[in-house]
């Protein structure tokens, strides 16, 4: 059994207090761009899923607690958690570097459109 | 073995299958049974393959058992990381339904659900198939209301079923509480009479003998490390018994999937969670169909040991430990013990835990992908058992000629970016 920390509230509690809201940093397509979403995007941000064993990040909320969502680290095999960071924020760098080759190239092409943005 | 250069056998195969019957029983039994032969080889691997299958649960196993009984493709290896049927297909609750609400799903599980019925014949193998009826109970107005909708779907398409109302639900599970005095009383139920149980490891060994007397290699603890590729086209996978030249791969890893696709640079629409059941000690005869209470998250069957089986939800976040964690369990048993008082002092002996690939449809994956030679077969999520042999007979057929049939193609990779999802997430019932 999962025992989490709400990094919000600094409330501790077991799994069965929050509520897991799956794979974070899924950022919808329609945001950035609501006219010109492909197929591809649209299906990427509907079902497409790192799944990765070993470091994984993940939404969670302090469902018993102040209710806020946040960001955990946690081993999908392990179950160890190795950190929590906000809602709004990206890993922290100690914590990507642990993580599947994956997930530090989905950051390296999050950055991308905000750059090309930036640009325009 | 000279399984692979003897010709085809219509029915049984190869001559070295020796058929069980009464009389070999009788036989052996004369020399307290020491004599059984192996039911399968435990062969080297090849250089090369026509076909290589990664995984050898249930549908790796019936898949290459169909390659090579309706399609006459014999040089084929099954290469399992474990030992065969140690994944999911030993580790599930031996449930077979078919009640699902779309018209592709009914297809498959149907189909599979009616090979179950002579499968035993079939592989001349006992898989203990009982179909002895099974009960998705109604709790609340909008599940029966659902329900009603599910059995009208199934009896168009020609799958036996009927609502039942309280009064019946009693008479078939005398043991359930029929009260008003609960959170859920029971308003009803979906009544499936050809649903029920089979032995679970022994529909793995009936195809591994059936597959293996055919001449496919099943070759256990090989663990894929990587897919090799010419450009498009798969060359072979590196393993832990070295390089394997194959055709074409066939990957049937269930939780597996992600990893095993990666190698060969695909993403997959699948989340890997922990699904848990448990079993009581063994009581007497209890209940002789299956129960399905889907609004409070759990069901229950009797194995012939007399020990009830019993099955809930999902984990809810991803896991590939194979060890689920306790609320679930709690949740699932709690449930169980408002629906059957008498289990409330029964002392529970075993649980486990098995790492099911869940699609954002509930429906299964059965498809070519973007690397030619390369297929896919997974996204079975809670119900992969019920599925063995369907899934095994379309997908030997997409393997085989590179296309799907007519059931398989709505399972294809590509539904996900076309937007015509198989909705199957109240069928899928409990785990979720």
């Amino acid at each position: 059994m999962l025992v989490i920390t709400c990094p919000v509230c600094g409330v501790e509690g077991e799994e069965a207090d929050f509520h897991c809201g799956g794979e974070g940093h899924i950022a919808r397509p329609a945001t950035e761009n609501p006219d010109g979403i492909s197929d591809d995007a649209q299906r990427d941000y509907m079902f497409m899923r790192k799944n990765p064993k070993g470091v994984h990040f993940e939404r969670w909320r302090c469902d018993r607690g102040c209710g806020k969502w946040f960001h955990a680290c946690r081993d999908t095999v392990s179950m160890q958690i190795f950190g929590y960071y906000g809602i709004t924020q990206r890993p922290p760098a100690a914590l990507l570097k642990k993580a599947d080759p994956l997930w530090q190239a989905h950051f390296e092409a999050a950055k991308k459109p905000s750059a090309k943005k930036a640009k325009s | 073995m000279t399984c692979a250069a003897l010709p085809p056998q219509s029915s049984m195969g190869c001559l070295k299958m020796k058929k069980y019957s009464i009389f070999s029983l009788a036989k052996n039994a004369g020399n307290y049974h020491k004599d059984w032969e192996r039911a399968w080889r435990s062969p080297e691997p090849k250089k090369e393959y026509d076909v290589v299958i990664v995984g050898a649960g249930g549908h790796g196993l019936a898949t290459a058992y169909y390659l090579a009984s309706k399609h006459n493709i014999t040089n084929v290896a099954v290469i399992e990381k474990g030992w065969l049927g140690g994944g999911n297909t030993g580790r599930n609750t031996t449930i077979i339904r078919s009640n699902y609400l779309q018209d592709p799903s009914m297809a498959i599980y149907e189909l599979s659900r009616s090979l179950y019925e002579d499968l035993s014949q079939e592989l001349n193998y006992n898989i203990m198939f009982s179909p002895r009826g099974l009960l998705m109970l109604c709790q609340t107005e909008h599940e029966l209301r659902a329900m009603k909708r599910t059995s009208h779907a199934n009896r168009l398409v020609g799958i036996e079923a009927r609502m039942i109302d309280r009064a019946e639900v009693k008479e078939l599970v005398p043991i359930i509480n029929d009260s008003d005095d609960c959170r859920y009383p029971i308003l009803g139920a979906y009544y499936q009479p050809r649903g029920g149980t089979a032995r679970h490891d022994a529909v793995a060994w009936g195809y591994a003998r059936g597959a293996d007397a055919r001449g496919v290699d099943i070759i256990q603890q090989c663990e894929v490390t990587g897919i090799t590729r010419t450009g498009r086209k798969v060359t072979g996978l590196d393993t832990s018994k070295g390089h394997i030249k194959a055709k074409k791969i066939a990957v049937v890893t269930a939780g597996n999937t992600s990893l095993v696709m990666q190698m060969a640079g695909l993403s997959m629409p699948i989340e890997s969670v922990c699904l848990q059941a448990l079993v009581s000690e063994p009581i007497k005869p209890a209940i002789d169909v299956v129960v399905m209470a889907n609004t409070v998250h759990g069901y229950m069957s009797q194995s012939d040991k007399g020990e009830l089986v019993i099955g809930g939800g999902a984990d809810s976040y991803n896991n590939y430990s194979q060890r689920g964690s306790f609320p679930a369990l709690e949740h699932t048993v709690t449930a169980l013990v408002e629906t059957f008082p008498i289990i409330s002092r029964l002392r529970m002996m075993r649980m486990w835990g098995g790492i099911v690939d869940m699609t954002g449809d509930r429906s299964p994956i059965i498809s070519k992908t973007d690397v030619d030679g390369l297929y896919v077969n997974c996204g079975w999520g809670t119900g992969g058992f019920k599925s063995i042999p369907g899934s095994g007979s379309v997908f030997a057929d997409l393997v085989a000629k590179d296309q799907p049939g007519e059931i398989a193609g709505a399972f294809s990779l590509d539904r996900f970016k076309q937007g015509r999802t198989i909705d199957e997430s109240v069928a899928a019932a409990v785990a979720h």
